[in-house]
């Protein structure tokens, strides 16, 4: 139970203090340096509550930021760097999850829900719509201007 | 002996729930006056014994009382007072205690300012809030009880977690809670309500001052929290998408939308399925993120299994809550009728786009949030949804939403005319893309989409101010005229436009502090210099200082600026000995164009060297600005006349509601 306790403490404080980058670690080319940064800003320090090396004093993210600056100092692209981690850690090293099979749902879903609302509201101004038109007999612009006058008595909002 | 009063007035209250929560149900079902009135001193006996039971642990705190096991856990006798105090909700079991007696004020509150609601109404809302009551207190009582003592008390306890020793984090949990439990009041109306088969005006009318009072709460609470985590984490960042952001932040942005489309119920009678819906959804998913952050799930779902109590318990708590209400939504909510008819172009078409997006909003958070434990609990290879995800699908909802804010409120109700409201704002367009161009020449190295952003902000700001201008017919009669409209302008309106002014503030803010940070970190022998953003930075040197539970390491910079002395600012790290947990205290120098923030790190070599990371963050005031603006216009709202919860036979009552008064 005590563990519980101490776990939801982590929780509630959602993250440790952070003294990530130490400068031993940075390389001396500021280029290479700052796309080391890029890179190690979206991998997920794996044994962290939810942090990115980038971020984070754990000895394995520190272990991570090195191996980074090392490939890239061996003269790798961004994205053959990123596969390496990938190829050793999986997935879960990513904060930016990739595009695949277990992500469809995930990556298409914001798109899906939006296009559902939007067509909610369509479908509820066309049954309004509907409504009104289906109304008896038109009025003339002169009688909707007096029906509103007396519908919306004082006329402010 | 105080110890047991309050575990005693804790099993007492659970009673009373009990019979709150039955007893005036049946009472409105059969229609029964006398059975009715037992909501009320029910209400209030409840939120007297809650309060005793807090009173007691928080006595138990105070003195350091360590033969009660969540004393011994969460507090030392050495600790300053105020974390004695905010030790009581800094824990698992005290943290519940401290949203019972929130949900316990909360039904008070509705008994005592709700007297001219209509009996079945009040009656059913406050049965409803004393059933959530029921089922939290069992759940106190049974898997987290902070009452429960030991055999031979220890002579100290083991102390609060060092980070959560602080001002801010200290009153963060009391204002997020006051947030979340405050939706239960719109929760409790919504099935009350939906009980009745009536929603109308005056339902809405009841209804807006508690969604008001929980959204300004909850504002600040989030705002204190992100506050708290910019200046204690010491990265210089102040949001993350951290499960546990998201689970406060997700409640936020279903209130928010709960607020606009509560609006429409009241003033134009429709909307009402879709409000009562939005009701369900704000509380569901305050519920959630106690769920969410309460039964360790988000570690892993195995490690939520291997200690499964708490977790099936809120687990099941949830399902009852979210599934009951939503099975009483679906079968109850398509009998309410829908009233005023509008166009898509009108005030109304506005708050509904508001409401969609933001509902979006809402659900794609909720995705990203509960993906990874979805994959994780049907075994497929595991996910990390980071930051990098939630930019990408929140920054598209936001922007539409950021601009079509600044026309809304100029569309009249019912029917408006874009090309009209268009044309009044283009002074807002002008300055708005004059900024764009301004920023792009100042900073050359500036992204385009922060650029944007800024011209964004800058369009929602002078909109609002063209609103408000319009209102008082500026420029358009005399100016004494013009003043005098201006101070007559109701409350509520000055809410709105401080609100809607603070976004547009909060927008910059987080704009700029994210595309336009500076970062400098060196090892710093004394007498280095450095140069961040215009400021140089000389190391002095770091000593030792003793606090009152902790030891620290302080460092101590000069910084000037074009050689004039600027400020010192002197950063500590510190280390609390009994949890042997070290903290960073970043010195912060805030500017009006952004924070200068230093933070000392490890001692480096032998010649009193250090590693320090210096930052410029541009525009973080800004952000604490925004959110102060919004909390700012919660609270000029509430105090309008029309709003004021204890005020209600002073409007004009609709017929309904003056047959059930009589």
């Amino acid at each position: 139970m005590r563990r519980l306790a101490a776990l939801v403490l982590l929780l509630l404080a959602w993250a440790m203090p952070a003294a990530a980058v130490d400068p031993g670690e940075m390389l001396a080319d500021p280029a290479l340096e700052a796309r080391a940064r890029d890179i190690s800003k979206d991998l997920r320090c794996l044994v962290c509550q939810n942090q990115s090396i980038d971020d984070s004093d754990a000895q394995l993210a520190r272990d991570l930021r090195v191996l980074v600056r090392e490939r890239l100092a061996a003269g790798s692209s961004d994205d053959e760097v990123v596969d390496y981690v990938v190829s050793r850690y999986g997935d879960f090293v990513l904060l930016r999850p990739p595009f695949k099979l277990s992500t469809y749902v995930l990556w298409i879903g914001p798109a899906v829900i939006f296009a559902g609302g939007l067509l909610a509201v369509v479908v509820f101004y066309r049954r309004r719509g509907g409504v009104a038109e289906t109304a008896p007999s038109p009025l003339s612009a002169e009688e909707s201007r007096r029906l509103e006058r007396l519908l919306d008595g004082d006329g402010r909002a | 002996m105080i110890v047991e009063i309050g575990h005693f007035a804790l099993i007492l209250a659970l009673v009373v729930a009990f019979a709150q929560g039955t007893v005036p149900l049946i009472g409105a079902h059969r229609g029964d006056a006398l059975w009715m009135a037992a909501a009320r001193p029910a209400a209030l006996t409840q939120a007297v014994l809650v309060a005793m039971a807090f009173g007691a642990l928080m006595h138990a705190y105070v003195t350091s009382d360590f033969s009660v096991l969540n004393v011994i856990n969460n507090s030392h006798s050495t600790k300053p007072l105020i974390y004695k105090i905010s030790g009581v909700w800094g824990n698992h079991e005290g943290s519940m205690l401290l949203w019972v007696l929130i949900l316990a004020v909360f039904g008070a509150a509705v008994a005592v300012f709700g007297r001219h609601l209509p009996p079945g109404l009040s009656a059913r809302a406050l049965s409803v809030q004393a059933l959530i009551a029921f089922g939290f207190l069992l759940f106190i009582l049974f898997t987290s009880n902070p009452f429960e003592r030991v055999a031979l008390a220890p002579a100290d306890g083991r102390d609060l977690n060092p980070l959560l020793q602080d001002p801010g984090l200290a009153f963060h949990p009391p204002f997020l809670y006051l947030g979340y439990v405050g939706f239960s009041v719109a929760f409790s109306f919504a099935i009350a309500a939906l009980l009745e088969g009536r929603v109308d005006a005056a339902w809405a009318r009841w209804v807006r001052p508690w969604t008001l009072a929980a959204w300004t709460f909850l504002t600040a609470g989030i705002g204190l929290g992100s506050w708290w985590a910019y200046y204690e984490l010491g990265w210089g960042g102040w949001w993350y998408w951290d499960p546990v952001e998201n689970a406060s932040f997700m409640p936020w942005l279903a209130g928010t939308a709960l607020l606009h489309s509560a609006v429409v119920v009241e003033k134009r009678d429709t909307l009402k399925g879709w409000t009562i819906f939005l009701a369900i959804v704000a509380f569901s998913l305050s519920l959630l993120g106690t769920f969410l952050v309460r039964s360790g799930v988000l570690t892993s779902v195995h490690a939520f299994a291997v200690d499964p109590a708490r977790g099936v318990f809120i687990l099941v708590l949830l399902l009852v809550a979210i599934g009951g209400s939503f099975a009483l939504f679906a079968w109850r909510g398509p009998a309410l009728m829908p009233g005023g008819l509008f166009r898509p172009v009108s005030r109304e078409g506005a708050l509904l786009l508001n409401n969609l997006l933001l509902a979006t909003a809402t659900a794609v958070i909720l995705l990203g949030t509960l993906y990874p434990l979805f994959i994780d609990a049907v075994g497929g290879a595991k996910v990390s949804v980071g930051p990098p995800f939630f930019d990408s699908v929140f920054v598209p909802l936001m922007v539409p939403l950021v601009a079509a804010l600044a026309v809304g409120p100029l569309l009249p109700w019912k029917r408006g005319d874009l090309a009209g409201a268009l044309g009044r704002l283009k002074l807002a367009f002008v300055l708005a893309a004059a900024a764009v161009v301004g920023i792009w020449f100042v900073f050359d190295r500036g992204s385009v989409l922060a650029v944007l952003g800024l011209g964004l902000a800058a369009w929602l700001a002078v909109g609002v101010v063209v609103e408000i201008a319009g209102r008082i017919h500026l420029l358009g009669i005399a100016p004494v005229a013009s003043l005098r409209r201006l101070l007559g302008l109701p409350r509520a309106a000055w809410g709105m436009t401080l609100a809607h002014f603070g976004l547009a503030v909060l927008v910059a803010g987080v704009t700029a502090s994210s595309a336009w940070k500076v970062e400098k970190i060196q090892t710093m022998r004394p007498g280095d210099t450095v140069e961040v953003a215009g400021y140089t930075y000389r190391f002095e040197g770091a000593r030792d200082v003793q606090g009152p539970n902790y030891a620290a390491t302080r460092g101590r910079f000069t910084v000037t600026r074009d050689g004039e002395p600027f400020v010192v600012l002197e950063p500590e790290k510190r280390l609390y000995p009994v949890q042997q947990m070290p903290t960073t205290e970043a010195a912060i120098r805030s500017t009006f164009l952004g924070d200068l923030y230093a933070v000392i790190g490890d001692a480096e070599g032998n010649e009193g060297g250090f590693v320090t990371r210096l930052y410029f963050n541009p525009l973080v005031p800004w952000i604490w600005a925004g959110i102060l603006l919004m909390v700012a216009g919660g609270v000029a709202s509430l105090s309008d006349r029309r709003h004021r919860v204890g005020a209600p036979g002073r409007r004009p009552l609709t017929t309904e509601a003056a047959s059930a008064k009589a």
